[in-house]
């Protein structure tokens, strides 16, 4: 009987890791709903369960893609899909200048390579909200908004400069085991075009009562979380073409109930 | 009457020259090229016969010129390198790249639209109807829906006929999710759902050349079209 019931153990440990099998270098993310900075209607959004990259891509990685995809590669890509900018900081199609790391994020790539790159491995970008949802928790709590430290270390990172030159995983991982979200660059996302916040949005979008300017600050949920206004004020300005030296990428996948 | 005549007279034989014209010119466009068989130039073409400087091989005649002339004639910038796929309000898939050789004037609108889609209409319409006959034939006004889900074939065909926008040099177009977001970032079109049948986004109105290159874009609402309508006037054959 003991023998048997050892079995069985054996067979469990086995089991296990097939019962939650996590794709390499990824970690399983819980959806669940929260209250984002600006969701629909700011209020709750939705986020089912999905997979998350740990870390953001490398600039190693990156040329190994443009490696076997040759369409990104720095003189070869489109003009309507990246801006004179893009990889501006590789010496030429397949090689990072001397003075960048293989392992620092890979930057200066626009959304268009960036959502490619994803769905060349079988992945996609994060929305807004999957990212904000994860990007919320610190190193214990999965939503630490509340918390002064976690706005105050934040707001601490993006005044570092350089962050971009750093590799990945130096920032601690936070709750959900995915690291660099915060402290290293900024992430594109799959839909950061639905943040209506620019300049324009006075003229050029129908409900404009709802983002803009003075009216987004009434609108969005908590107004201490000065980080979060910062990378929505960014998705809000960028265009999907642009390349910047701190705007990198992660990828995430849906979980697929078989 | 004999004045009528002599006018209905004038009148014919100008548009006999016109028409005339208008088939030389499309005759002297068919011109002969040539290319050095082994490519040693990439896509580099001649338009006379002779060898190629770098393999010395005699060049040869290129068939179907018009074609290859074509597909080299999208440039960086055009939209016709986006391949996702589309389908029209008449239950055909296409991609952007099947709407070549017309000017395309395009919006991004969903139908159940309260608030502004059909401002953008109206502006569509404005600007469509300002566009004298011979030149909407080769023009293609084309709304993007950007409800995908919501938006069938047979809903924008619906639409279309509801909205007197039936006609031939009207184009509906649902695409996926992914390719909707795509387009919305070529445009800079920005959007979001803020709940199950409304959605906010930019109203933009945008004009391509015949090759797919962004010419000129018009945005808000109400506001005066003129511009946008030279534009058109001024690419359109």
């Amino acid at each position: 009987m003991k023998y048997h019931a050892f079995r069985i153990l054996l067979a469990l440990l086995v089991l296990q890791p097939m019962l939650f099998a996590q794709s390499k270098g990824m970690v399983s993310i819980k959806g669940n709903r929260y209250i984002p900075l600006y969701g629909r209607d700011s209020t709750v959004v939705e986020v089912k369960d999905f997979e998350m990259d740990i870390y953001p891509v490398t600039n190693a990685e990156y040329v190994a893609f443009v490696k076997k995809y040759p369409k990104w590669q720095k003189t070869k890509s489109i003009k309507l899909f990246v801006d004179d900018s893009y990889l501006s900081n590789w010496k030429n199609d397949l090689e990072l200048k001397d003075s960048e790391k293989p392992d620092s994020p890979v930057t200066y790539v626009s959304w268009f390579a960036a959502k490619d790159y994803c769905e060349c491995q079988g992945k996609r970008l994060p929305t807004v909200d999957e990212w904000e949802y994860v990007a919320m928790a610190d190193e214990t709590t999965k939503d630490a908004r509340v918390k002064p430290s976690y706005n105050k270390q934040i707001l601490a990172w993006y005044e570092a400069p350089r962050s971009n030159e750093n590799s990945i995983g130096r920032t601690p991982k936070n709750a959900w085991g995915v690291h660099d979200l915060h402290g290293l660059v900024w992430e594109w996302t799959l839909d950061f075009n639905s943040v209506l916040i620019t300049g324009e949005s006075r003229k050029d979008v129908d409900k404009d009562s709802n983002l803009f300017c003075g009216s987004a600050a009434v609108n969005a949920t908590d107004l201490m979380n000065y980080a979060a206004f910062m990378r929505y004020a960014i998705r809000g300005s960028l265009k999907a073409k642009y390349s910047m030296k701190n705007l990198g990428f992660r990828c995430v996948k849906d979980i697929n109930l078989k | 009457m004999k004045y009528l005549k002599y006018i209905s007279l004038v009148l014919i034989t100008t548009l006999a020259f016109q028409s005339c014209k208008s088939d030389k010119k499309s005759k002297d466009d068919i011109t002969e090229v040539y290319q050095c068989p082994m490519q040693c130039e990439g896509d580099k073409t001649y338009s006379e016969k002779g060898s190629c400087p770098i393999c010395k091989m005699d060049l040869t005649l290129v068939e179907n010129n018009s074609e290859l002339v074509e597909d080299g004639g999208i440039s960086e910038e055009s939209i016709f390198n986006l391949t996702s796929i589309w389908h029209t309000e008449e239950g055909k898939a296409i991609q952007l790249k099947d709407l070549k050789g017309k000017t395309l004037v395009m919006v991004m609108i969903y139908t159940s639209c309260k608030a502004a889609c059909p401002r953008l209409v109206a502006d569509m319409r404005h600007i469509e109807s300002q566009i004298p006959d011979e030149k909407t034939k080769n023009t293609q006004f084309v709304m993007v829906s950007i409800d995908p889900e919501t938006d069938t074939p047979e809903k924008l065909k619906a639409f279309a006929k509801e909205n007197l926008m039936d006609d031939i040099h009207w184009t509906f177009l649902q695409g996926s999710e992914s390719g909707v977001r795509e387009f919305a970032n070529v445009l800079s079109v920005k959007y979001k759902e803020i709940s199950p049948i409304d959605f906010s986004h930019s109203n933009i109105i945008s004009v391509f050349n015949p090759q797919g290159e962004l010419k000129h874009q018009q945005e808000g609402l109400g506001v005066d079209n003129k511009d946008t309508i030279e534009t058109i006037l001024q690419m359109t054959p």
